[in-house]
């Protein structure tokens, strides 16, 4: 075996070794993200504090001195109110936040995406959330009784328009 | 011995163990560049023929890479493994490249803009990487998508979480997926810009590899696809967490540890870690000999020194003195890393002028042709007995280090043919052995071509047809191949004693040894401090 052939031949098997470990090393060894008998819990929304809890009714004064277009009774903050978020597991408290709101002004809404991990098995999941700041207590609140597999997934959301918490 | 020339010499031995399996010259190990350019059309291309293919809805998917992966896998498929197989490898490749410019040291000084314009290729090839597995939308996609895009929330740049496009099935759309692959075509196209830019500042530059050494990738890549396809980890399903995934670990090896570790973290580190690369080059600064400098006097604008520099710092532009040439040329500081290679290709540097002072028309300021003439006598007076070897060495090679009858340069590409001619005919050696750096590489990119390719006559400055090339050795060896060296120049000697003395001599003009005295004595110290430095 000379030259060339020689390089082809013995260069092609250490070739072969290296892209065969580099295959193998593609889908192999295995990672366990979650650990055995446990689902995942993810608490997630996006919601605005409800500003009009920091309006006010313009004096005459300040109306008198605005052009008459312009003359809204009402004058609230630009800025939106943080909102507060509680989950109950089980009733303990297992989150609990102050969730201020997006933006460079503070005027987008508040974000939250929140990942819990709870043993398989039976719970009893409770949410609450209170966005204005003059509530005593929370302005929404749900609770739902679950069973949780291993490795299941399940989110609790947030839709104003389907009268509150989702649970999917 | 410091921890670098450690390293160097470690990687040195490493490199040199596949020198007999695939040849100097297809060693992978010395064509990691090319090799990754070659890995990235492979890439390419096979993603452009999975393309026709894809279906890019989220809810066919899947399902259009399981039918590519088992009803077309002679073809599809196979195309499917190449692409994965090649991604992976191109990981492996860039990041052995990296570590050995670093380890070789040719990451400072003037060579920092290579290495901080390959900062980002890595990132980039990493992001390809990334969005390429979320397409396949199997479980590790899944898991992927998810883990990304919880990362990615932590900076506050988005509207909206985009992890919450993977709450539950019905939150992730086709058009939001049609999005992922727009992301994984762009960013592969950046990462070609970015590649093209990578190699802007040197001439010449290598982005093939040996047809060889591509022919055994290749087939070793196709073969390990038919052999060990790739295949997807079923369908995704946002209703269940992924929760044990078999990981690529080239591209995703970090992944556990971003499960593990805050995301505040992660992206600190990343950070930090691009701005260490990117300030390597700093950390400190190599001191580097002044740039070569232009004697129009002695130039005729032959552009043969611009054809010959490995780092594009000599451009040719209009003639500026009034001389009846068209051109000169120019050298832009900022690129010059002073390796002499152009004072070897002009044909003005002969060592055999007498009348006036010895200057060629691109010189180094710090070793002039002047006084390398003067360091050759110098180094030819300390031979003795039959079989006289007078070394021209390169810096980093094996003979790197400052010896007896040993004149050691930047490059051994820095002696121009003439010199040799000049050494034998004037009877200063019995023979040149030109002690040049491993075969498989050069530390300056083109040296050891131009020097092979001058001396077989095939390059200008061509070496004069009078020289007996029975009295010149060259040899090839790297920082750990001293005894080898050895081997060949004590071969080189014996066989020279038998020869007997170079017929043709005329010996040194005494004026002629006078002057290269002067010219010696002015030029040693800071040099041979300065190549010291470089060979640790």
């Amino acid at each position: 075996m000379k030259g060339r052939v020689r390089h082809l031949i013995l260069g092609g098997l250490v070739t072969l070794v290296l892209v065969a470990l580099v295959a193998w090393f593609s889908a192999a060894p295995q990672w366990r993200s979650l650990p055995e008998q446990t689902a995942l819990l993810r608490l997630s929304f996006t919601h605005g504090g409800d500003r009009s809890a920091a309006c006010r009714d313009r004096t005459e004064e300040e109306l008198a001195a605005l052009p008459e277009n312009m003359r809204a009774r009402q004058i609230c903050d630009r800025r939106r109110p943080p909102i507060f978020v509680e989950l109950e597991v089980d009733g303990a408290i297992a989150f609990a936040a102050e969730r201020d709101p997006s933006g460079l002004a503070g005027s987008g809404p508040s974000r939250l995406y929140e990942r819990l991990l709870l043993p398989a098995g039976a719970h009893e999941l409770t949410v609450r959330m209170r966005d204005r700041p003059d509530t005593e207590g929370f302005d929404y609140e749900a609770t739902r009784r679950v069973e949780l597999a291993p490795a299941q997934s399940f989110v609790i959301d947030f839709r104003p328009a389907a009268g509150g918490f989702v649970f999917h | 011995m410091s921890l670098r020339a450690t390293l160097r010499r470690g990687l040195d031995r490493a490199e040199r163990g596949l020198d007999p399996l695939f040849g100097a010259d297809w060693n992978p190990l010395a064509n990691l560049g090319p090799l990754g350019w070659f890995l990235f059309w492979i890439v390419a291309a096979t993603g452009v023929y999975l393309f026709i293919f894809f279906d890019t809805g989220v809810v066919d998917a899947y399902a259009s890479v399981e039918w590519l992966s088992n009803d077309h896998w002679f073809h599809a498929g196979v195309a499917r493994s190449l692409h994965r197989y090649a991604s992976d490898l191109m990981v492996v490749v860039m990041l052995l490249h990296l570590a050995r410019e670093f380890v070789f040291d040719r990451y400072r000084g003037k060579r920092w803009f290579s290495w901080v314009t390959g900062v980002p290729i890595v990132w980039f090839v990493y992001m390809s990487g990334i969005t390429g597995y979320w397409l396949v939308w199997d479980q590790l996609a899944q898991y992927v998508a998810q883990t990304s895009t919880e990362l990615l929330d932590a900076l506050p740049i988005f509207a909206e979480p985009i992890a919450r496009n993977f709450l539950t099935p019905e939150s992730l759309s086709s058009r939001f997926f049609t999005l992922l692959v727009f992301l994984h075509i762009a960013i592969p196209l950046i990462l070609l810009l970015a590649m093209w830019i990578h190699i802007q500042r040197i001439s010449l530059a290598r982005s093939k590899p040996p047809r060889g050494l591509a022919a055994i990738t290749l087939g070793a890549l196709v073969l390990v696809s038919l052999l060990l396809p790739a295949s997807s980890q079923g369908p995704a399903d946002l209703a269940t967490v992924p929760a044990v995934v078999g990981l690529d670990w080239f591209l995703l090896g970090l992944y556990p540890v971003i499960d593990m570790v805050p995301a505040g973290v992660i992206w600190t580190g990343a950070l930090l870690f691009t701005l260490v690369l990117i300030g390597l080059p700093w950390a400190p600064p190599r001191a580097e000999a002044p740039a070569a400098k232009v004697f129009l006097d002695h130039c005729n604008g032959c552009a043969r020194c611009v054809a010959d520099c490995p780092y594009g710092a000599i451009t040719l532009v209009r003639r500026s003195d009034g001389a009846p040439f068209p051109h000169e040329v120019e050298v832009d500081a900022g690129r010059c890393v002073a390796c002499g290679i152009c004072m070897g290709s002009c044909p003005s540097s002969t060592p055999f002028r007498r009348s006036g002072e010895l200057i060629t028309g691109i010189d180094l300021p710090e070793r002039s042709l002047a006084a390398l003439r003067a360091e050759v006598i110098e180094a030819a007076a300390q031979l003795t007995g039959a079989g006289r070897v007078l070394t021209i060495a390169c810096g980093f090679g094996a003979a790197g280090v400052p010896a007896p009858g040993r004149v050691v340069l930047p490059c051994v590409a820095m002696a121009p043919p003439s010199l040799f001619d000049f050494i034998l005919s004037r009877g200063l050696a019995d023979g040149v052995a030109i002690a040049g750096c491993a075969e498989r590489d050069c530390q300056n990119r083109l040296g050891r071509s131009w020097t092979l390719q001058r001396i077989a006559r095939e390059r200008d400055p061509f070496l004069r047809t009078r020289v007996p090339r029975a009295r010149l050795l060259t040899a090839w060896a790297g920082p750990s191949e001293v005894a080898r060296l050895e081997a060949e120049t004590a071969g080189f000697a014996a066989a020279l004693a038998a020869m007997g003395p170079y017929a043709d001599q005329r010996p040194l003009d005494p004026a002629e040894a006078r002057g290269s005295a002067a010219a010696a004595a002015t030029a040693t110290t800071a040099r041979g401090a300065r190549i010291v430095e470089a060979a640790k």
